[in-house]
């Protein structure tokens, strides 16, 4: 057995906190250049700039790339040779709320949703996801979630005899009837299969795919495709300013479902992506 | 890409005429609220209570802000999704408001409402907060502190990059 202390996962939360803060999905830089190439509207490029500027600009003045610092969205891959001295969601919100005080983030996250939604004042706690592997590591995936996007995300429990039409136009017409809500440019996390739980789940890990990335199976990469593509036709565009780049991004991931079912779930995410993986160091065991 | 430099207090009549989608530099001084202090807000309208400042003086800025770090102004600004506010433009148009600052459009029904008393509706980019940031000349906790990043903070901006959503 490995012996994982918190500090270590302290330490890695931290700087990954630290990180994305300032710095997009470093592939958003290269795909929004691109979208600039291919838009011709006047308001939307202005916007791309300004969005292209601000990558550039967050890092050098250390003001987060969004005031909204979000939600902290960890999946954890835990090796079960692993051993752990605290439950993990315990020594991931604690670093939160370290980093909420040190950089400082945003307070965003209310303790009662319903009622006196209290403000926690250091954006505790943090969303765990955990995977039990194999082996002896700590992987971290995370991420920091905004909540105009989150609002706009959505699941559907469809037939599974739906025509693959009527399911690309389910996603299209409710991803456009958005509109400039979410904060397009938009990434799409789609999960589908699995069940009224796990769907949502694979979205929202489809969101941490590498960016723009093509899903293995071909069958899948052309339903990504044509659902950027019918999306990016209706011209609601960045920002909501209209023009070709509503969605920069699909990422579909998969999972075996029930005979009854085929649940979808779409996690819309704004153009403020932030996300890294980091695997706890040994250096600290 | 023409770019009008504009001053609170708006007065329509004193103002060079807009239209959406026109790029305006908004410089004054502005009042952020959302969710939560449109909600006490209009608890004040409704108690017939004074507000807390002039609303036509101003702008209402749809703004949580992120806290500043020491040396800072300010943390990060920038626009909060305006539809969650559609519900009450209508009580602070009648308490005098002209200028609403946030992301996104209104519905239909809030547009009309904005569009008839004349009032200007003006979309900020969200998702660029060192960029905005850097038009902030001076932020303050205005009202209600124990509400955070919702409290009312009063921003002194200068040349603010926004978009006419609605005039």
């Amino acid at each position: 057995m490995r012996l994982i202390n918190p500090d270590a996962i302290h330490q890695t939360v931290i700087s990954a906190i630290n990180y994305i803060t300032y710095h997009p999905d470093p592939e958003l830089t290269p795909i929004l250049e691109r979208a600039l190439q291919n838009e011709d509207q006047e308001i939307p490029r202005d916007v791309i700039r300004t969005i292209l500027d601000n990558h550039r600009l967050s890092p050098e003045i250390r003001i987060p790339l969004c005031q909204d610092t979000g939600t902290t969205v960890v999946f954890a891959e835990l090796g079960c040779a692993v051993q752990l001295e605290e439950p993990l969601e315990i020594s991931i919100s604690r670093a939160v709320a370290a980093a909420q005080r040190a950089l400082p983030l945003r307070a965003s996250m209310v303790s009662d949703p319903l009622f006196s939604r209290t403000n926690t004042l250091d954006n505790s706690p943090a969303i765990v996801h955990l995977k039990i592997v194999e082996g002896d590591r700590l992987k971290l995936i995370i991420g920091q979630k905004g909540g105009g996007a989150e609002n706009m995300s959505f699941l559907r429990m469809f037939n599974p005899t739906v025509g693959m039409d009527e399911l690309i136009d389910y996603i299209a017409q409710a991803v456009v009837a958005a509109g400039s809500r979410p904060c397009p440019p938009l990434i799409l996390g789609i999960g589908i299969g699995g069940n009224f739980e796990t769907a949502p789940l694979l979205a929202k890990r489809a969101l941490f795919e590498p960016l723009g990335r093509a899903h293995p199976n071909p069958k899948y990469q052309d339903v990504e495709r044509r659902i950027l593509e019918k999306v990016n036709a209706e011209g609601c565009g960045v920002q909501g300013f209209g023009g070709k780049n509503t969605v920069l991004a699909v990422h579909i991931l998969e999972a075996p479902c029930h005979i009854a079912s085929l649940p979808l779930a779409v996690n819309v995410e704004c153009h403020a992506h932030r996300h890294i993986e980091l695997e706890v160091s040994r250096e600290t065991d | 890409m023409k770019q009008i430099k504009l001053q609170l207090p708006y007065i329509a009549s004193a103002c060079p005429v807009l239209a959406a989608g026109d790029k305006v530099l908004l410089s004054g001084i502005i009042y952020t609220a959302r969710d939560q202090a449109h909600k006490r807000l209009l608890d004040l309208i409704r108690r017939g209570e004074p507000m807390p400042f002039d609303l036509s003086q101003t702008a209402l800025f749809y703004c949580g802000p992120s806290p500043a770090a020491p040396g800072q102004i300010c943390g990060a600004v920038g626009p909060t999704t305006s539809y969650r506010m559609d519900s009450y433009v209508s009580a602070m148009l009648e308490a005098g408001l002209r200028v609403m600052i946030g992301k996104g459009n209104r519905n239909p029904d809030t547009e009309a409402l904005i569009h008839q008393s004349g009032a200007l509706y003006l979309i900020a980019i969200g998702g660029v907060s060192a960029v905005l940031s850097q038009h902030i000349v001076s932020c303050e906790t205005f009202l209600w502190p124990e509400l955070g990043a919702e409290a009312v903070y009063r921003m002194y901006i200068e040349e603010l990059p926004c978009y006419v959503g609605v005039v």
